[in-house]
Protein backbone atom coordinates (compact mmCIF):
# COMPACT_ATOMS: atom_id res chain seq x y z
CA UNK A 1 0.00 0.00 0.00
CA UNK A 2 2.01 2.71 -1.26
CA UNK A 3 -0.64 5.19 -0.25
CA UNK A 4 0.73 8.19 0.99
CA UNK A 5 -0.69 11.44 0.56
CA UNK A 6 1.31 13.33 -2.45
CA UNK A 7 2.29 16.33 -3.07
CA UNK A 8 3.24 17.18 0.52
CA UNK A 9 4.82 20.91 -0.08
CA UNK A 10 8.32 20.87 1.71
CA UNK A 11 8.58 24.59 2.50
CA UNK A 12 6.30 24.32 4.81
CA UNK A 13 8.28 23.59 8.05
CA UNK A 14 5.58 24.34 10.83
CA UNK A 15 4.41 21.05 12.07
CA UNK A 16 1.38 20.08 14.09
CA UNK A 17 0.30 16.83 15.95
CA UNK A 18 -1.64 13.96 14.73
CA UNK A 19 -3.17 11.40 17.40
CA UNK A 20 -3.82 8.51 16.29
CA UNK A 21 -5.03 6.02 19.35
CA UNK A 22 -4.25 6.46 23.11
CA UNK A 23 -3.45 4.11 25.39
CA UNK A 24 -1.95 3.13 28.68
CA UNK A 25 1.75 4.94 28.98
CA UNK A 26 3.56 1.63 29.29
CA UNK A 27 6.11 -0.56 27.37
CA UNK A 28 3.62 -2.33 24.79
CA UNK A 29 2.46 1.56 23.97
CA UNK A 30 6.47 2.26 23.43
CA UNK A 31 6.67 -1.03 21.07
CA UNK A 32 3.60 -0.56 19.16
CA UNK A 33 4.86 2.88 17.93
CA UNK A 34 8.04 1.61 17.06
CA UNK A 35 8.13 1.63 12.80
CA UNK A 36 5.15 2.97 12.08
CA UNK A 37 4.87 5.85 9.73
CA UNK A 38 1.81 8.66 10.34
CA UNK A 39 0.49 9.89 6.94
CA UNK A 40 2.93 11.94 5.74
CA UNK A 41 5.55 9.78 6.10
CA UNK A 42 7.49 10.83 9.70
CA UNK A 43 7.72 8.35 12.45
CA UNK A 44 4.70 7.43 14.95
CA UNK A 45 5.88 8.49 18.39
CA UNK A 46 4.39 8.56 22.00
CA UNK A 47 3.61 11.36 23.96
CA UNK A 48 3.29 10.45 27.48
CA UNK A 49 1.13 11.69 30.44
CA UNK A 50 -0.92 11.30 33.55
CA UNK A 51 -0.35 7.85 32.96
CA UNK A 52 -1.34 7.68 30.06
CA UNK A 53 0.17 7.29 26.05
CA UNK A 54 -0.86 8.86 22.93
CA UNK A 55 0.02 7.55 19.42
CA UNK A 56 1.21 10.97 17.55
CA UNK A 57 2.82 11.77 14.56
CA UNK A 58 3.98 15.13 13.64
CA UNK A 59 2.51 16.27 10.36
CA UNK A 60 2.54 19.83 8.12
CA UNK A 61 0.27 22.67 9.79
CA UNK A 62 -0.54 23.55 6.19
CA UNK A 63 -1.94 20.39 5.02
CA UNK A 64 -3.70 19.76 8.83
CA UNK A 65 -5.43 22.89 9.86
CA UNK A 66 -9.16 23.47 9.42
CA UNK A 67 -8.74 24.38 5.59
CA UNK A 68 -6.42 21.52 4.85
CA UNK A 69 -8.15 19.17 6.90
CA UNK A 70 -11.58 20.32 5.07
CA UNK A 71 -9.51 19.89 2.04
CA UNK A 72 -7.90 16.15 2.49
CA UNK A 73 -11.65 15.32 3.45
CA UNK A 74 -13.55 16.16 0.61
CA UNK A 75 -11.15 14.57 -1.89
CA UNK A 76 -11.86 10.61 -1.88
CA UNK A 77 -8.03 9.91 -3.06
CA UNK A 78 -6.63 11.90 0.22
CA UNK A 79 -9.64 10.53 2.30
CA UNK A 80 -8.50 7.19 1.28
CA UNK A 81 -5.28 7.60 1.89
CA UNK A 82 -5.53 9.37 5.54
CA UNK A 83 -7.99 6.61 6.66
CA UNK A 84 -5.88 3.55 5.70
CA UNK A 85 -3.00 5.24 7.31
CA UNK A 86 -4.94 6.43 10.14
CA UNK A 87 -6.08 2.58 10.29
CA UNK A 88 -2.76 0.88 10.03
CA UNK A 89 -1.47 2.63 12.77
CA UNK A 90 -4.41 1.84 14.80
CA UNK A 91 -4.35 -1.52 13.65
CA UNK A 92 -0.66 -2.42 14.22
CA UNK A 93 -0.95 -1.08 17.65
CA UNK A 94 -4.19 -2.96 18.82
CA UNK A 95 -1.94 -5.82 18.01
CA UNK A 96 0.32 -4.80 20.79
CA UNK A 97 -1.76 -3.24 23.58
CA UNK A 98 -5.07 -2.33 23.75
CA UNK A 99 -5.56 1.68 22.49
CA UNK A 100 -8.61 3.76 22.09
CA UNK A 101 -8.50 4.88 18.53
CA UNK A 102 -9.24 8.44 18.08
CA UNK A 103 -11.61 9.69 15.04
CA UNK A 104 -10.05 10.32 12.00
CA UNK A 105 -8.35 13.66 11.67
CA UNK A 106 -7.79 14.27 15.62
CA UNK A 107 -5.27 17.30 15.41
CA UNK A 108 -3.23 19.21 18.13
CA UNK A 109 -0.90 21.88 17.97
CA UNK A 110 2.04 20.39 19.97
CA UNK A 111 3.30 17.52 22.21
CA UNK A 112 2.23 19.80 25.14
CA UNK A 113 -1.22 20.39 24.08
CA UNK A 114 -1.20 16.45 23.61
CA UNK A 115 -0.35 16.02 27.05
CA UNK A 116 -2.88 18.39 28.91
CA UNK A 117 -5.44 16.47 26.66
CA UNK A 118 -4.51 13.24 28.64
CA UNK A 119 -3.93 14.89 31.62
CA UNK A 120 -7.45 16.29 31.39
CA UNK A 121 -9.19 13.25 30.39
CA UNK A 122 -7.45 10.54 32.25
CA UNK A 123 -10.20 9.07 34.41
CA UNK A 124 -12.67 8.49 31.12
CA UNK A 125 -9.80 6.79 28.91
CA UNK A 126 -8.92 4.57 31.44
CA UNK A 127 -12.50 3.64 32.00
CA UNK A 128 -13.18 3.62 28.52
CA UNK A 129 -9.84 1.50 28.11
CA UNK A 130 -10.81 -0.72 30.90
CA UNK A 131 -13.72 -1.51 28.52
CA UNK A 132 -11.95 -2.38 25.32
CA UNK A 133 -9.18 -4.63 26.73
CA UNK A 134 -9.09 -7.78 25.35
CA UNK A 135 -12.13 -6.93 23.37
CA UNK A 136 -12.18 -6.72 19.40
CA UNK A 137 -15.02 -5.02 17.32
CA UNK A 138 -16.58 -7.56 14.27
CA UNK A 139 -19.10 -6.18 11.83
CA UNK A 140 -21.93 -8.16 10.84
CA UNK A 141 -23.90 -7.01 7.39
CA UNK A 142 -26.82 -8.19 6.11
CA UNK A 143 -27.92 -8.03 2.43
CA UNK A 144 -30.74 -8.63 0.56
CA UNK A 145 -30.37 -9.68 -3.10
CA UNK A 146 -34.09 -10.77 -5.36
CA UNK A 147 -31.55 -10.78 -8.41
CA UNK A 148 -29.59 -13.23 -6.91
CA UNK A 149 -32.71 -15.08 -5.35
CA UNK A 150 -34.16 -15.01 -8.93
CA UNK A 151 -30.89 -16.52 -10.59
CA UNK A 152 -31.30 -19.33 -8.11
CA UNK A 153 -34.64 -19.67 -8.53
CA UNK A 154 -34.43 -20.29 -12.27
CA UNK A 155 -31.46 -22.37 -12.08
CA UNK A 156 -33.87 -24.39 -9.65
CA UNK A 157 -36.60 -24.49 -11.45
CA UNK A 158 -37.05 -27.33 -14.56
CA UNK A 159 -36.08 -26.26 -17.78
CA UNK A 160 -39.42 -25.32 -19.70
CA UNK A 161 -40.90 -28.71 -20.81
CA UNK A 162 -40.48 -29.58 -24.34
CA UNK A 163 -39.21 -27.15 -26.72
CA UNK A 164 -42.25 -27.35 -29.63
CA UNK A 165 -45.79 -26.73 -28.88
CA UNK A 166 -46.54 -29.47 -26.36
CA UNK A 167 -46.30 -27.13 -23.91
CA UNK A 168 -48.62 -24.59 -21.29
CA UNK A 169 -51.70 -25.34 -23.29
CA UNK A 170 -52.97 -21.44 -23.43
CA UNK A 171 -50.56 -20.04 -22.26
CA UNK A 172 -50.49 -16.60 -24.17
CA UNK A 173 -47.16 -14.49 -24.12
CA UNK A 174 -49.50 -11.60 -22.40
CA UNK A 175 -50.09 -13.78 -19.28
CA UNK A 176 -46.85 -15.30 -19.18
CA UNK A 177 -45.14 -12.09 -18.90
CA UNK A 178 -47.57 -11.51 -16.17
CA UNK A 179 -46.47 -14.67 -14.10
CA UNK A 180 -43.67 -13.60 -14.86
CA UNK A 181 -44.31 -10.11 -12.74
CA UNK A 182 -45.94 -11.26 -10.33
CA UNK A 183 -43.45 -14.08 -9.73
CA UNK A 184 -40.90 -11.27 -9.78
CA UNK A 185 -42.66 -9.18 -7.22
CA UNK A 186 -43.28 -12.13 -4.81
CA UNK A 187 -39.28 -13.16 -5.30
CA UNK A 188 -38.35 -9.30 -4.06
CA UNK A 189 -41.14 -9.26 -1.34
CA UNK A 190 -39.97 -12.81 -0.04
CA UNK A 191 -36.21 -12.28 0.10
CA UNK A 192 -36.65 -8.89 1.97
CA UNK A 193 -38.51 -10.78 3.90
CA UNK A 194 -35.82 -13.76 4.71
CA UNK A 195 -33.43 -11.06 4.84
CA UNK A 196 -35.13 -10.11 7.80
CA UNK A 197 -35.41 -13.66 9.96
CA UNK A 198 -31.87 -13.97 8.33
CA UNK A 199 -31.02 -10.64 10.38
CA UNK A 200 -32.72 -11.37 13.55
CA UNK A 201 -31.32 -14.52 13.48
CA UNK A 202 -27.62 -13.22 13.00
CA UNK A 203 -28.26 -10.79 15.79
CA UNK A 204 -29.38 -12.93 18.46
CA UNK A 205 -26.37 -15.24 17.74
CA UNK A 206 -24.30 -12.44 17.87
CA UNK A 207 -25.55 -11.14 20.92
CA UNK A 208 -25.24 -14.23 23.01
CA UNK A 209 -21.30 -13.76 22.78
CA UNK A 210 -20.51 -9.84 21.83
CA UNK A 211 -20.67 -7.72 25.27
CA UNK A 212 -21.75 -4.45 22.74
CA UNK A 213 -23.02 -3.51 19.74
CA UNK A 214 -23.51 -0.76 17.83
CA UNK A 215 -25.40 -0.13 14.18
CA UNK A 216 -24.00 1.93 11.66
CA UNK A 217 -26.36 2.84 8.73
CA UNK A 218 -26.79 0.61 6.15
CA UNK A 219 -24.10 1.11 3.22
CA UNK A 220 -24.94 2.60 0.17
CA UNK A 221 -23.60 4.15 -2.47
CA UNK A 222 -20.83 3.40 -5.25
CA UNK A 223 -18.25 2.61 -2.42
CA UNK A 224 -20.97 0.30 -0.83
CA UNK A 225 -20.06 -2.47 -3.67
CA UNK A 226 -21.60 -5.76 -4.06
CA UNK A 227 -24.66 -7.43 -4.96
CA UNK A 228 -28.14 -6.47 -3.48
CA UNK A 229 -29.27 -4.20 -1.07
CA UNK A 230 -27.10 -3.81 2.53
CA UNK A 231 -29.97 -3.89 5.32
CA UNK A 232 -27.63 -4.05 8.54
CA UNK A 233 -24.54 -3.05 9.12
CA UNK A 234 -23.93 -3.84 12.74
CA UNK A 235 -20.82 -3.70 14.74
CA UNK A 236 -20.15 -5.93 17.58
CA UNK A 237 -17.28 -5.47 20.60
CA UNK A 238 -16.39 -9.30 20.91
CA UNK A 239 -13.63 -10.96 23.47
CA UNK A 240 -10.87 -11.60 21.30
CA UNK A 241 -10.87 -15.06 22.23
CA UNK A 242 -14.19 -15.39 21.26
CA UNK A 243 -13.38 -14.33 17.77
CA UNK A 244 -13.46 -17.99 16.40
CA UNK A 245 -17.01 -18.43 18.17
CA UNK A 246 -18.37 -15.83 16.78
CA UNK A 247 -17.12 -16.33 13.26
CA UNK A 248 -18.66 -19.70 13.70
CA UNK A 249 -21.75 -18.31 14.66
CA UNK A 250 -22.77 -15.56 12.47
CA UNK A 251 -20.63 -16.31 9.55
CA UNK A 252 -22.13 -19.52 7.47
CA UNK A 253 -25.60 -18.10 8.52
CA UNK A 254 -26.96 -17.71 5.21
CA UNK A 255 -25.10 -19.69 3.12
CA UNK A 256 -27.77 -22.04 1.85
CA UNK A 257 -30.77 -19.17 1.32
CA UNK A 258 -30.46 -18.00 -2.26
CA UNK A 259 -30.75 -13.79 -2.46
CA UNK A 260 -29.48 -13.23 1.24
CA UNK A 261 -25.66 -12.97 2.24
CA UNK A 262 -24.01 -12.18 5.54
CA UNK A 263 -20.47 -10.84 5.43
CA UNK A 264 -18.31 -10.62 8.40
CA UNK A 265 -15.38 -8.29 8.49
CA UNK A 266 -12.93 -7.83 11.11
CA UNK A 267 -11.70 -8.26 13.70
CA UNK A 268 -11.24 -4.18 13.61
CA UNK A 269 -9.71 -2.51 16.41
CA UNK A 270 -12.93 -1.40 18.67
CA UNK A 271 -13.45 1.69 16.27
CA UNK A 272 -17.27 1.93 16.78
CA UNK A 273 -16.64 1.40 20.90
CA UNK A 274 -13.92 4.43 21.51
CA UNK A 275 -16.89 6.75 22.32
CA UNK A 276 -18.84 6.86 25.74
CA UNK A 277 -22.45 4.93 24.59
CA UNK A 278 -24.84 7.44 23.44
CA UNK A 279 -28.74 7.18 22.03
CA UNK A 280 -28.34 3.93 20.06
CA UNK A 281 -29.69 4.15 16.73
CA UNK A 282 -32.37 2.28 16.11
CA UNK A 283 -31.97 -1.04 13.77
CA UNK A 284 -34.12 -0.05 11.47
CA UNK A 285 -35.54 -3.19 10.62
CA UNK A 286 -35.24 -4.72 7.39
CA UNK A 287 -36.27 -2.14 4.78
CA UNK A 288 -38.78 -3.46 2.14
CA UNK A 289 -39.40 -0.94 -0.58
CA UNK A 290 -41.93 -0.89 -2.53
CA UNK A 291 -42.30 -4.01 -5.01
CA UNK A 292 -40.54 -2.76 -7.76
CA UNK A 293 -37.97 -0.90 -6.13
CA UNK A 294 -34.50 -0.95 -6.93
CA UNK B 1 -4.26 3.64 -5.17
CA UNK B 2 -6.55 5.22 -7.72
CA UNK B 3 -7.69 1.99 -9.11
CA UNK B 4 -8.47 1.43 -5.81
CA UNK B 5 -11.88 3.88 -5.59
CA UNK B 6 -13.47 2.31 -8.69
CA UNK B 7 -15.12 -0.13 -10.50
CA UNK B 8 -13.95 -3.98 -10.89
CA UNK B 9 -10.56 -3.43 -9.15
CA UNK B 10 -12.25 -2.07 -5.73
CA UNK B 11 -14.97 -4.46 -5.71
CA UNK B 12 -11.89 -7.29 -6.52
CA UNK B 13 -10.87 -6.22 -3.28
CA UNK B 14 -13.92 -5.76 -1.26
CA UNK B 15 -14.54 -9.37 -2.82
CA UNK B 16 -10.74 -10.28 -1.42
CA UNK B 17 -11.60 -9.10 2.06
CA UNK B 18 -14.76 -10.98 2.17
CA UNK B 19 -12.88 -14.45 1.77
CA UNK B 20 -10.14 -13.56 3.77
CA UNK B 21 -12.35 -12.84 6.63
CA UNK B 22 -14.41 -16.28 5.89
CA UNK B 23 -11.10 -18.47 6.10
CA UNK B 24 -9.65 -19.57 9.26
CA UNK B 25 -7.57 -17.40 11.73
CA UNK B 26 -4.41 -17.32 9.81
CA UNK B 27 -1.96 -14.76 8.94
CA UNK B 28 -4.75 -12.36 6.91
CA UNK B 29 -6.50 -12.02 10.55
CA UNK B 30 -4.22 -9.52 12.10
CA UNK B 31 -5.86 -6.61 12.57
CA UNK B 32 -2.93 -5.00 10.60
CA UNK B 33 -2.48 -7.13 7.68
CA UNK B 34 -5.92 -7.03 5.79
CA UNK B 35 -6.98 -5.09 2.99
CA UNK B 36 -10.52 -3.80 4.16
CA UNK B 37 -12.98 -1.47 2.51
CA UNK B 38 -12.93 1.52 2.34
CA UNK B 39 -16.56 2.06 3.08
CA UNK B 40 -16.03 -0.49 6.28
CA UNK B 41 -13.06 1.94 7.29
CA UNK B 42 -15.50 5.42 6.68
CA UNK B 43 -17.91 3.58 8.61
CA UNK B 44 -15.76 3.50 11.69
CA UNK B 45 -13.31 6.46 11.08
CA UNK B 46 -16.30 8.97 10.18
CA UNK B 47 -18.33 7.81 12.76
CA UNK B 48 -16.40 5.70 15.25
CA UNK B 49 -13.24 6.77 17.16
CA UNK B 50 -12.96 9.21 20.64
CA UNK B 51 -14.06 12.60 19.53
CA UNK B 52 -12.14 14.89 21.76
CA UNK B 53 -11.97 18.89 21.03
CA UNK B 54 -9.28 19.80 20.71
CA UNK B 55 -6.54 22.73 18.81
CA UNK B 56 -7.07 22.18 15.01
CA UNK B 57 -10.22 19.52 15.47
CA UNK B 58 -12.73 19.97 13.00
CA UNK B 59 -15.82 20.49 15.51
CA UNK B 60 -18.34 17.76 15.59
CA UNK B 61 -20.64 20.40 13.33
CA UNK B 62 -17.59 20.56 10.76
CA UNK B 63 -16.91 17.44 10.59
CA UNK B 64 -20.81 16.40 9.95
CA UNK B 65 -20.93 18.84 7.31
CA UNK B 66 -17.67 17.27 5.41
CA UNK B 67 -19.89 13.65 6.01
CA UNK B 68 -22.67 15.11 3.88
CA UNK B 69 -20.67 16.34 1.61
CA UNK B 70 -18.73 12.98 1.73
CA UNK B 71 -21.71 11.54 0.50
CA UNK B 72 -21.93 13.41 -2.61
CA UNK B 73 -18.52 12.42 -3.30
CA UNK B 74 -19.14 9.36 -2.51
CA UNK B 75 -21.71 9.29 -4.85
CA UNK B 76 -20.30 11.04 -7.48
CA UNK B 77 -17.63 8.03 -7.89
CA UNK B 78 -17.91 6.86 -11.26
CA UNK B 79 -17.00 3.68 -11.86
CA UNK B 80 -14.07 2.78 -15.11
CA UNK B 81 -16.47 -0.47 -15.37
CA UNK B 82 -20.12 -0.81 -15.00
CA UNK B 83 -21.07 -2.41 -11.57
CA UNK B 84 -20.38 -6.20 -11.37
CA UNK B 85 -24.24 -7.12 -11.08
Amino acid sequence: MADRAPGVEEQDTAQVCYVFAVGRGDAPLQTAAEGLEGPTGAGVRAVYAAGLGALVSSVPAGLYDEEGLKAQLEDMERLEALARSHHAVVASAYEHTTVLPMRLATVYLDDGRVEAMLTERKDEFAALLSRLEGQVEWGVKVYADPRGASAANLSEAPAAPGGSGTSGGGSSPGRAYLQQRRKQRNTHRDTYRTAGAVAERAAALADAIATAKVSHRPQQGELASGPGENIVNDAYLVPAARSDDFRAAVGGLAEDVPGVRVELTGPWAPYSFATPPSTPRQPGGPGEPDADGE
Amino acid sequence: MESDLTGRSFADAVEEGARSASNGFGEEDSLAGRQVALIDLLDRLLTGGAVLTGDLVLSIADVDLVRVNLRAVIHSVTPDDPAPW
